[in-house]
């Protein structure tokens, strides 16, 4: 009975494992193609010049192992006392490096992705402060005042979160180009912090907080505003913890809107530059993996540090139905 | 005199609900700033789609009523025919089995010790909170005809390469099997939420009646696991709809109409071709195709409560 419960979690063990290489494969392959070596030519080996593209695959940036090879043997040298050798196997080290990383060089130097990312990060924090201080506002209000057609809104609100975002591209195009907002940051920001599913969830979780609270605040004289500020939001961090995260990623990761409304390279966001990037550089992987890993970078570190938030955000959203 | 009273009546309640309107002054002061926003760029830009949709309107020419042209145009048009198959098909074989496949992994990771369940869970979310520009930028690399990674792994078996993304029978394929390896960090992190709520006690009762780990399993946790499949099913359904991202960065719809889907041909319509009010009735019908099919699903999946 014990053997067959071991094999069972073996089988487990197994399975998972198989499913989280696939799972994990294409962002391993995104790292390890935009440090692959590219134009790197050892004519002493006769090895081909491109690594990205080499025959089998190579399944990790074997810069790392040319590296660490060209390292010995200029040490070998280094202790034979030959020179010339030495001099030339650091060369190829120093060639090495600087082709490993070619890739975000370029990004830097000859597309704007330092302008990309800090647009990304820039409108991603503006949205997400102004969400969660509408949201929780907004929530708070529905979730513990009663006043005449708070239904009506809640209902008005709630209702919408079923209509897909596609079917607004058009006016919203329109009015945007009307207001002449068209190629500004206003264009994505403000249609942005209109979303709505913050307004449900924090709904939701500003039921849980107990009306004693708030009445308690009143008797001692707090003014509204002080009430919310002061004892709601303290009691809410964990669903603005939660809100939070997924505005941010939800603005970091958008694509349509940007896409339509962002004509020059300076305003783009991440998303958007890589697009372009891609329409301009369509076999250059090396270059397209490298813009790639950076975008990725930032949601995987917010990601790895907030797990606990994310997982507390979707069920709040989800399994509370 | 009734109507009188009526009049009285109605007039009192006004004035009841004006005082109150006044009394709760900070309320709706809290309210108006989402409101506002809302209001503009929501709801006012859902009902002009609807208006749109029965107008001509290409890029400055504006405002010609046009009946239900622009509909006709949409169900005459191959291209959106096309795009309505394609987008189908996407769905009825990416949907269930992204749900499925979540099942299993969520019930084969709850059985294990806390470390290994961080583990997992992360392993497989972490492609969620991937940007899926990235996803489809990577995929459409692996799947390159001369270099990429899948044909490279074939060829070790011994099976001839294969024009992914470029040929009409398999560029849908593709797209469809990409979907279906990526995997549903949502739905895992979910069920996996909603299997540790179920309560011990059916289990153990289900053990006394010498129910072995599968039966318990099949008659326990998946009934008890219905309102996250409902959610869940509706959550992926409605999304694979609205897919898009993949196809302008993998085939731009192509070839011919082989990848067309709704909202890339909503996209190309609207912004390639400023076909406004032909654009405005694609994106409705799409709603009322969502729609009606959220509610089916919803009537179908909760039928046996």
């Amino acid at each position: 009975m014990k053997k067959r419960f071991k094999v069972n979690k073996l089988i487990t063990y197994l399975l998972l494992s198989v499913a989280a290489v696939i799972s994990l494969l294409p962002l391993y392959w995104v790292f390890s193609t935009s440090l692959q070596l590219k134009s790197f030519q050892d004519e002493e080996l006769e090895r081909p010049t491109s690594y990205v593209n080499a025959n089998p695959p190579k399944m990790y940036p074997i810069g790392i192992t040319e590296y660490l090879e060209h390292w010995g043997k200029a040490r070998d040298a280094e202790k034979a006392g030959d020179a010339e050798q030495e001099a030339y196997h650091r060369e190829v080290m120093s060639m090495i490096v600087k082709d490993t990383f070619s890739g975000f060089k370029n990004l830097f130097e000859k597309n704007q992705m330092g302008m990309w990312f800090f647009n990304s990060l820039y409108i991603g924090i503006v949205v997400t402060i102004g969400i969660l201080l509408l949201d929780s506002m907004a929530g708070y209000v529905l979730a513990k005042k009663r006043f005449p057609g708070r239904n009506l809104i809640f209902w008005l609100i709630i209702s919408t979160m079923m209509i897909p975002s596609q079917v607004t591209l058009v006016p919203m195009f329109i009015m945007i180009r009307d207001l002449g907002l068209m190629d500004t940051h206003w264009a994505l920001i403000l249609p942005d912090l209109s979303m709505v599913f913050g307004v449900f969830l924090m709904r939701q979780f500003m039921l849980s907080i107990p009306d004693e609270l708030i009445e308690a605040a009143k008797i001692d004289g707090a003014s509204e505003w002080k009430t919310y500020w002061k004892i709601v939001l303290p009691l809410a961090r964990p669903g603005l913890a939660a809100l939070g995260i997924f505005t941010f990623m939800n603005v970091w990761n958008s694509f349509l809107w940007p896409i339509i409304v962002l004509n020059s390279a300076k305003l783009y966001t991440l998303p958007v530059g890589l697009k372009t990037l891609q329409d301009a550089n369509l076999a250059d992987f090396k270059l397209l993996m490298s813009g790639a890993a950076i975008a990725a970078i930032p949601m995987i570190i917010v990601f790895l540090i907030f797990q606990r938030h994310f997982v507390k955000g979707l069920t709040l959203g989800g399994v509370k139905e | 005199m009734q109507l009188s009273a009526r009049f009285k009546n109605a007039g009192e309640s006004l004035k009841r609900t004006g005082k109150q309107m006044r009394k709760n002054y900070a309320a709706y002061l809290f309210l108006l700033p989402k409101l506002i926003l809302f209001t503009l760029f929501i709801a006012i830009p859902v009902v002009w789609a609807f208006l749109l949709s029965f107008q001509e309107y290409q890029i400055i020419e504006a405002n010609t009523f046009a009946g239900i042209d622009n509909y006709l145009k949409v169900f005459q048009s191959e291209a959106f025919r096309q795009a309505l198959l394609n987008t189908t098909i996407y769905t009825v074989v990416t949907v269930p089995f992204n749900v499925i496949t979540a099942l299993i992994a969520a019930s084969l990771i709850h059985s294990l010790g806390r470390f290994a369940q961080n583990f997992f869970r992360a392993a497989f979310y972490l492609p969620t909170v991937t940007s899926m520009v990235i996803i489809a930028m990577v995929w459409r690399w692996m799947y390159n005809y001369e270099f990429g990674l899948f044909n490279h792994v074939m060829g070790w078996f011994g099976m001839e390469p294969i024009n992914w993304l470029g040929q009409t029978d398999s560029a849908l394929w593709a797209i469809i099997i990409m979907q279906m390896l990526i995997p549903f960090g949502v739905g895992i992190i979910l069920y996996m939420a909603s299997m540790s709520s179920i309560s011990d006690s059916l289990y153990e009762a289900a053990t006394i009646d010498g129910a072995n780990a599968f039966q318990k399993w099949l008659k326990i946790t998946i009934p008890m696991l219905t309102p996250s499949t409902v959610y869940l099913t509706l959550l992926s359904t409605i999304g694979s709809f609205q897919v898009f991202t993949q196809i302008i960065l993998m085939t731009g719809g192509g070839p011919g109409y082989a990848t067309e889907t709704l909202v890339h041909l909503i996209y190309k319509t609207g912004f390639r071709d400023f076909e406004f009010g032909l654009a405005a009735a694609q994106s409705v019908v799409l709603f009322v195709i969502i729609f009606i099919i959220s509610v089916l699903q919803y009537k179908v999946l909760n039928r046996n409560k």
